[in-house]
């Protein structure tokens, strides 16, 4: 019997097999950073270890550093304890590093794609849980905690049971406006926030084929957020395209051999899964949410639903709670919410193409009065890229703040958090209670949906703008 | 790490869904550089509202958490697991588990129990009839019992066994470096590696 994408990738990375164990998977591709890696390190140095493949591991900052001021020391003492820790490990334990201010400093999920690093066919695993989002190459990526970082450290596997497998097809072709955020938001709003726990996913279909390797990330993104353990699209031209002048993509006869492989690895015509999801593409519309859980959320469209609109009394509950801790009232038309800060950036939507969207719909148009918007690129090179591009003076002629890489607001670890009662419009991930800082309240939203919500104040759509005013004299 | 075999204490039950790693333990508690020290941060949003469960005099000194579904979803930090160590907690019991939260519990020797919600409801009923019950986990036979509830739990095979036998699980896998060893001479020339950097 044939055998799906997901069976082939785990299968070419077994090391030992045996009845009632997990398998002991190799690791292809190690990423490091300051949060979930220093009680590794330290665990190696208690028991005597060193790092097995220093060649196979990369480190950068991210989730701990400030946007702004990057050129000085980072001014709280303790995020610069840990700062200063990773870059101290990594020199002990001879791991490369891309440190503040360097290009290929950023988001751990922008920096592997951006060097070429993520490629078809492998395992990629880090201590963060949006690791899922390189399985956008087709390869089998999950985030792992610190137990199983300093286990990938010292061995270079990582022992795992063999999960299930799901295909979810999104057939037909997106409507114009609508993008991979609104598609994944939805998913998660049909599957729930438990849908996908135990499976290895596969995102296939004529609106999946036709994404860009940068949405195809924003959808593999999102996969924890409805618990699978990783997402993962089928390698295609488009990937191929995308990689070929990568630094570290192969070279030559090295290119001709791996894209041969790498063809090899779409799911079989006679592969079976164990659950099938399908979607169309043309029921799909701009998508936010409304609750503190990925899965609470509508169409933009549509109004705040209330407790009694869900049979489950469980999701009754979630709702009556996540309504009070949004400070919102069922029935209210999702678009008259008024949003205090947007936030455009993250692993989910800080990479170029996101910038675009957003510049997109912000030229010759201004932030809001009363509503700020903070534009953090995923890496110092997507920030070097949209300067190039002119997208930072569109985003600064608009009022928006201009910031330096790192995962930002998206958690609410470094400077940039949201006040107790703050209303965000986030193209982020999640929207858990205090996510984006203590008392915060967090709407998800594509880019699109981010720029136009800092156009009018209130959550909005490119399509709810009237047109751009061009002067009279043009 | 240490065997766990049984364990007996009282349990604080906590009525809600979907409590995510970031209500577990807020990221800006994350940036200790050490392995403990964690329990400031556990439940931080809630530690100061008297109503919340854990604020209740009843409720000292529990070291079983009774959770509603979808326990630890969100961010693999380990950080979840160590703060509820760091409080005192051992066993965590609910009817859903985030993956990567289940998996961290493991590796770090706190007990993820999964049960029906039915066993949920039983147990929320039972010690919030009174606060003083003890319940009994025992990992040998896979129950959990307390006051007339008994009830079987579900952890995989494999967790299950080194948690009894308290094994640490860099050391079992080092001993099949052979294998990985071998593994490795079979990779294809055109897997990447970081080494030397190229820009």
């Amino acid at each position: 019997m044939g055998r799906t994408l997901s069976e082939k990738v785990w299968d070419a990375h077994v090391v030992r097999h045996a009845d009632g164990e997990p398998d002991l998977l190799y690791i292809d591709l190690h990423l490091v950073h300051e949060v979930t890696s220093p009680q590794a390190f330290d665990g190696l140095r208690l028991a005597g270890r060193g790092v097995r493949r220093p060649d196979l591991t990369i480190a950068t900052e991210d989730h701990n550093v400030p946007t702004f001021d990057v050129d000085k020391p980072i001014a709280d003492p303790v995020s610069r304890t840990q700062v200063d820790t990773l870059r101290k490990n990594a020199e002990e334990f001879g791991i490369r590093i891309h440190t503040l201010g360097d290009p290929d400093q950023g988001v751990v999920h922008v920096i592997g794609p951006q060097l070429g690093l993520t490629q078809p066919g492998m395992t990629v695993v880090c201590g963060d849980s949006h690791t899922s989002t390189h399985g956008a190459f087709g390869a089998i990526a999950f985030g792992i905690g610190t137990s199983e970082v300093e286990h990938v450290l010292a061995t270079q596997t990582l022992m795992q049971a063999r999960p299930k497998t799901m295909a979810v097809t999104v057939d037909g072709v997106l409507p114009d406006g609508v993008s991979a955020k609104d598609l994944v938001l939805a998913l998660i709003a049909q599957v729930g926030t438990g849908g996908g726990q135990g499976y290895i996913v596969e995102y296939r279909g004529e609106a999946i084929r036709a994404l860009s390797m940068e949405a195809r990330m924003t959808i593999c993104n999102m996969s924890i957020e409805w618990g699978a353990k990783a997402g993962m699209i089928a390698p295609d031209e488009t990937t191929f395209a995308y990689l070929q002048d990568k630094p570290h993509a192969p070279q030559g006869v090295d290119w001709e051999a791996a894209v041969e492989y790498w063809k090899s690895l779409a799911t079989d015509e006679d592969a079976t899964f164990d659950r099938e999801v399908v979607l169309r593409a043309e029921d799909i519309a701009p998508f936010v949410t409304w609750g503190t859980n990925p899965g609470q959320g509508i169409p933009l469209s549509e109004s705040v639903p209330s407790p009694d609109d869900f049979d489950n009394e469980n999701d009754k509950v979630a709702a009556e709670r996540a309504l009070e801790y949004m400070g919102l009232t069922a029935g209210t038309p999702m678009r008259e919410i008024h949003v205090d800060t947007v936030f455009l950036g993250s692993c989910t939507n800080g990479r170029i193409e996101d910038l675009r969207a957003a510049a997109g719909v912000l030229a010759g148009r201004k932030v809001a009065e009363g509503t700020r918007m903070l534009v953090v690129p995923g890496s110092g090179r997507v920030r070097l890229q949209a300067e190039a591009e002119g997208l930072d003076t569109i985003f600064k002629d608009a009022g928006a703040e201009w910031r330096g890489a790192g995962c930002s607001m998206c958690l609410g670890m470094n400077p940039d958090q949201l006040a107790p009662g703050e209303r965000s419009a986030s193209t982020s991930n999640r929207n858990f209670e205090g996510r984006q800082g203590k008392g915060g309240r967090t709407h998800l939203v594509s880019p699109l949906v981010a720029a136009a919500t800092a156009v009018t104040g209130t959550l909005a759509a490119p399509a709810d703008l009237p047109p751009v005013a061009v002067p009279a004299n043009a | 790490m240490e065997a766990f075999t049984q364990h007996i204490g009282t349990a604080a039950p906590l009525r809600r869904s979907n409590v995510d790693t970031d209500q577990i333990i807020p990221a800006v508690y994350l940036k200790r550089v050490t392995r403990t020290g964690f329990e400031d941060g556990l439940f931080a949003a809630w530690r100061n509202d008297p109503s919340f469960v854990l604020n209740q005099p009843e409720y000292d000194g529990v070291s079983v958490l009774v959770a509603g579904p979808d326990f630890g979803t969100g961010s693999s930090r380990e950080h979840a697991v160590w703060a509820l160590l760091d409080y005192g907690f051992r066993v965590v019991v609910s009817s859903r588990f985030g993956d990567i939260f289940r998996g961290n519990s493991g590796k770090a020797g706190l007990l993820a129990a999964l049960v029906e919600q039915d066993v949920v409801e039983q147990l929320w009923t039972t010690i919030e009839s009174d606060p003083g019950t003890k319940v009994t986990v025992d990992l040998e036979n896979k129950t959990i019992s307390a006051g007339d509830v008994s009830a079987p739990f579900e952890i995989d095979d494999y967790t299950r066994y080194r948690l009894l036998n308290g094994l640490d699980d860099v050391g079992i896998t080092l001993s099949h470096a052979d294998e990985i060893t071998a593994y490795e001479a079979t990779r294809p020339s055109f897997k990447p590696a970081t080494l030397p950097a190229k820009a």
